[in-house]
């Protein structure tokens, strides 16, 4: 037993002092949950890091920018994690991620460390996922851990509770739909980007989005800014990191980081809470084997699912 | 009714349990009758030999007059290797040359480039200056020899090798007649061998074409070329589709550049793939001939006939070769060739039975090299032009790919044209999804492959491969390293610093390289200095 | 739901030829397994790297262009060096039987030639994985001798059941 702790103890430190085979494997075992004791050890070496969320639609340029932001970063010494999450088949629960193609500047860098990730790669949802995988970078002592998604549906705003600053990258050509993401997207950012910003149409699409969120910036006291970058040359990446500095101390000066942070952890307890609960209702208290055989009936309408899932939640709340 | 009653008759009949596609799965139907043709008129749709719209052949008595060159693309080792080779084919029948490099000079790397560790004199011949090109043509004269270079992104500083090296000969450049590749489009969207991005690209390329129009006005300057498109795993139409698209979206360069479409156009060749599927590259070929002449006609408004030629070399397929019994490569080749012939080709490579393992032996090149003379020589299908034509099934396939091809023209102009489409990663996307198609096809057993999921052998076939010894890399290397030390190292940089200023400027790049070519600057030297101003291109990565 | 098998799939060197790589790509993806595309021209340290940081099961490299004697000699030392060598590294492409051979025995665990079916090789590497993952990780705790030898017992007690299960079988018949 005490030369499992010794082990134990040996990858932490290894962990910790940012070894990246050991920071990838910690990752798969946090990814499959097959360790949940893990989790814990790794704890208390945390919440150092600075969370960066970048989202938006397929084709924006994300990854292009993430590689040359990164770069501009990394000449202050700073260490930085990257969890690049791709579109996971609903078919066959396997994916293509390639991501990392656009980052092969950076993945040679002693100070970086990219892992990709299937958007359904494992057990629960994504954003519990990498938050746990957040939390493994951080341990490691990354400065900045950015988390990069497909801004399509539910994930972004999941993947928004985790960061601290939550950049949305559009291109001009977003210009048409911008009415259809208003609701969606654009709520969660803190930072917009136009990338691909020497494309036609560039000029007017900035102006539209200043226009749409004059409001916005009234209601939270943050400047909102919009910024314009062509990754690919790069243009404008010093000031879209200035802009997440500027962020991170408004956050910082007016207390909100901490709030925010206490918010997330909070709402993590919830979830876990959650999670134990429903496996364990899952797995003890509602046999499956007695809902098949309901099942018929309710299909025949002989049984209705309000009445049969009232009578077995009220067994488990009030048990006899 | 005879029809009626032959049709009542075929509902009796069984089928097979099969897919009836061409190998592209176009559906073919049981019989093809004059009712498939019912709008066709012979003088508005096939014409003749030599006329307008060319579906029968650029020329007006094709292999009566002249058969088509017999050119095998060859290449390894170093250029005295190669040199060999070379006078090995030309003493067997072969009628011009066809030059393979190795990656790295594909890539306008030298050899001892770190990134060409392992590739030197692999894949074809290693070229790092003047010096191997010297050696690669010693013995052979440039006057009475045709040459054909598959070089893309480096093929202005290869040509100006080739012209140098004419010089050396005393043959002037007016009459050097020649091809090279230089078609970057389909490199981004199949063979993705590339240096600079599209833009720069497109520069270079149309610099080529001004020079060449005056200085050597006999050379092919751009081998448009679908064989990599259809390597890379696309269907018959998209090769059709994405090659023509390509070659209408250098002509509009061209024009753009400011150069007046009949003084480029006639130079502009083709270069396509004969698959497996005998009837659809018959018509392939023949609905090729007649999209280009009627679009450069009616749409870039040619005046010169040249301009409306679509003359094409061929390769057969090498993605078609198994590496099971490999002898029966030999026949696949042998179908494909004659698909070409019969489409009316004007120059042929034939592939060896042994390329699914390594670069042929002199042995397996030459029965290639037979199998083209076997069908010149005794089968006398060349004894009347395109045999094929008039045949309803021909005709109406022919038809289906060009309808098929204008719905692509369309398509790739919605997205803004052939360098957005690329950057959109459109032609890359169609091209991978149909190879991945044709892959699971073979799987489920809807198409096949002899030797591979049908009439399978358990035993490894055991055929002689040819090798290329390490030595090559450290000879090569100490070669470039021998020029590096006697050349004036003060001209070349002069040269290239000259070379650099017309790059930045708007100046034609080729006299500057071939000043650059003539003090031996490398290879890699030339495309370094070019990277350095235009920039390296990074692919999109789309499945 | 079981661990997901994960695999990089490479074009080191300047070879250009994706089909082969891209067509496997999308065969493991639609096997289910979450496949690391490097895209081309990488250098087998990018290689290297990109499977250590990503945690891959299986290394699978293409080369069409003649460099797999340098290439894959190359990722397998690089492996070493990072302690990395319970990696398996597999490849296919244009390679003649006899060097497939030779770099099988430097370590290549498997090379597929021209011609084979994409479900051969994706049993070969679920097959390849669950062996690998039933190996102690390198810095995990070594199982002493004692629950060595109480691994193997269960291990042959677990197949004499198995073999005791399937007579009975035949007899009823």
């Amino acid at each position: 037993m005490r030369n499992r702790r010794c082990a134990v103890d040996k990858r932490l430190r290894q962990l910790i002092r940012g070894d990246k085979r050991v920071i990838a494997q910690t990752i798969t075992t946090v990814e499959n949950a097959t360790d949940p004791k893990v989790l814990e050890q790794i704890f208390p070496h945390t919440g150092k890091a600075y969370h960066i969320g970048i989202t938006g639609p397929p084709g924006a340029g994300k990854s292009t920018l993430v590689n040359v932001l990164c770069q501009h970063l990394l000449t202050d010494g700073k260490k930085i994690g990257i969890i690049a999450v791709d579109p996971t088949s609903p078919f066959s629960g396997g994916a293509l991620l390639g991501d990392r193609v656009r980052m092969t500047d950076l993945s040679l860098h002693k100070d970086v460390y990219i892992r990709s990730m299937g958007s359904r790669g494992s057990l629960g949802g994504l954003a519990q996922k990498t938050k746990d995988v957040a939390l493994v970078l951080d341990a490691a002592g990354m400065d900045y851990v950015f988390i990069e998604t497909i801004g399509v549906g539910q994930v972004e705003l999941d993947i928004a509770q985790v960061c601290d600053t939550t950049v949305v990258v559009l291109v001009p050509e977003s210009g048409d739909s911008i009415q259809a993401m208003k609701a969606g997207l654009l709520e969660i950012a803190d930072i917009l980007v136009v990338n691909k910003g020497d494309r036609e149409g560039s000029d007017r699409f900035m102006l539209e989005l200043k226009f749409a969120f004059e409001l916005r910036e009234q209601v939270t006291g943050w400047d909102f800014p919009i910024l314009k970058t062509i990754a690919t040359k790069p243009e404008g990446i010093p000031e879209l990191g200035a802009a997440i500095a500027a962020h991170r101390s408004y956050l910082e000066g007016c207390g909100m980081l901490e709030k925010a942070r206490k918010i997330k952890l909070k709402r993590r307890i919830h979830e876990l809470i959650e999670n134990r609960i429903s496996s364990h209702l899952r797995e003890h208290m509602i046999g499956e084997h007695e809902l098949d055989t309901m099942l018929d009936k309710m299909y025949r309408r002989k049984l209705n699912p309000f009445r049969v899932a009232a009578r077995i939640a009220d067994r488990i709340i009030r048990p006899q | 009714m005879k029809k009626d009653i032959w049709k009542e008759k075929t509902k009796t009949c069984n089928e097979r349990d099969a897919t009836f596609t061409t190998v592209s799965g176009i559906p073919v139907k049981v019989l093809y009758t004059p009712d498939d043709l019912s709008d066709f008129s012979y003088d508005h749709d096939l014409g003749y030999p030599g006329e307008f719209p060319f579906v029968r052949g650029v020329y007006t008595n094709m292999y009566r007059g002249r058969l088509w060159t017999m050119r095998q693309f060859s290449g390894f080792g170093t250029a005295k290797d190669t040199n060999k080779r070379y006078k090995y084919l030309l003493k067997h029948g072969q009628t011009g040359l066809s030059v393979a490099f190795d990656f790295p000079t594909l890539y306008g790397r030298d050899s001892d480039d770190p990134f060409s560790r392992g590739e030197v004199g692999k894949c074809g011949v290693a070229i790092d200056t003047l010096r191997d090109m010297e050696i690669l043509f010693s013995g052979i004269p440039l006057d009475q020899i045709s040459t054909s270079m598959t070089i893309n992104p480096p093929a202005a500083m290869l040509l100006a090798m080739y012209i140098v090296v004419g010089e050396k000969q005393g043959v002037p450049s007016n009459i050097l007649t020649g091809t090279i590749q230089n078609d970057m489009l389909k490199e981004y969207q199949a063979q993705k061998t590339w240096i600079y991005p599209p833009k720069q690209s497109m520069r270079i390329i149309t610099d080529i074409m001004a020079y060449c129009s005056e200085h050597v006005p006999k050379w092919n300057t751009i081998s448009i070329s679908g064989y990599h498109i259809r390597e890379a795993g696309s269907t018959a139409l998209q090769e059709l589709a994405f090659t023509l698209k390509n070659g209408f979206c250098y002509v509009e360069h061209g024009m753009k550049a400011g150069l007046s479409v009949d003084a480029f156009a006639p130079r502009l060749s083709f270069f396509f793939n004969s698959h497996l599927d005998f009837f659809e590259e018959v018509a392939k070929y023949r609905a090729a001939r007649r999209i280009w002449a009627r679009l450069m006609q009616d749409k870039y408004n040619a005046q010169n006939p040249r301009s409306y030629l679509l003359r094409f070399h061929t390769q057969t397929a090498g993605c078609t070769l198994t590496a099971q019994q490999p002898e029966n490569n030999i026949m696949r080749t042998a179908y494909q060739a004659l698909a070409a012939v019969l489409g009316g080709t004007q120059s042929l490579h034939t592939n060896s039975m042994d390329e699914t393992y390594a670069l042929p032996t002199e042995n397996a090149v030459k029965i290639a090299l037979r199998t083209q003379q076997l069908i010149a020589y005794e089968t006398g299908v060349v004894n009347t032009i395109d045999p094929l034509g008039g045949s309803y099934f021909v005709e109406e396939l022919t038809n289906e790919l060009e309808r098929g091809a204008y719905k692509y023209f369309e398509r790739i102009d919605k997205l803004g044209g052939v360098i957005k489409a690329i950057e959109k990663g459109f032609f890359q996307k169609e091209i991978s999804r149909s190879a991945y198609e044709y892959q699971r096809k073979l799987e489920r057993k809807e198409k096949f492959q002899v030797g591979v999921n049908i009439f399978e052998e358990d035993e490894q076939p055991k055929i002689e491969i040819l090798k290329i010894p390490r030595a090559v890399e450290t000879a090569q290397i100490r070669q470039l390293k021998k020029i590096k030390r006697e050349r004036n190292g003060r001209k070349v940089r002069e040269a290239l610093k000259e070379l650099r200023r017309a790059a930045e400027g708007g100046e034609n790049l080729m006299p500057k390289i071939i000043a650059c070519v003539r003090v031996y600057a490398t290879l890699g030297e030339m495309c370094g200095t070019l990277k350095e101003v235009f920039g390296e291109y990074h692919e999109p990565i789309i499945f | 739901m079981a661990r997901k098998i994960r695999v990089l799939v490479g074009k080191p060197g300047l070879d250009g030829h994706d089909r082969g790589a891209k067509v496997v790509a999308a065969a493991l993806r639609d096997a289910g397994m979450e496949v690391i595309y490097t895209g081309l021209h990488q250098t087998c340290e990018s290689i290297v790297e990109a499977a250590i940081q990503e945690d891959v099961d299986v290394i699978g490299l293409s080369i069409l262009s003649g460099a797999h004697m340098t290439l894959f000699p190359k990722v397998l030392n690089l492996l070493k060096k990072r302690h990395a060598s319970d990696i398996v590294v597999i490849g296919g492409g244009i390679i003649p039987q006899a060097d497939m051979k030779k770099l099988e025995k430097k370590g290549v665990k498997k090379l597929f030639g021209p011609g084979t079916p994409t479900s051969e090789i994706i049993t070969w590497i679920q097959e390849a994985t669950v062996k690998k993952r039933s190996r102690p990780k390198r810095g995990t705790v070594k199982p002493t001798k004692k629950l060595r030898q109480k691994a193997a017992v269960k291990r042959r007690s677990g197949k004499k059941s198995a073999r005791q299960k399937k007579k009975p079988k035949h007899k009823k018949k």
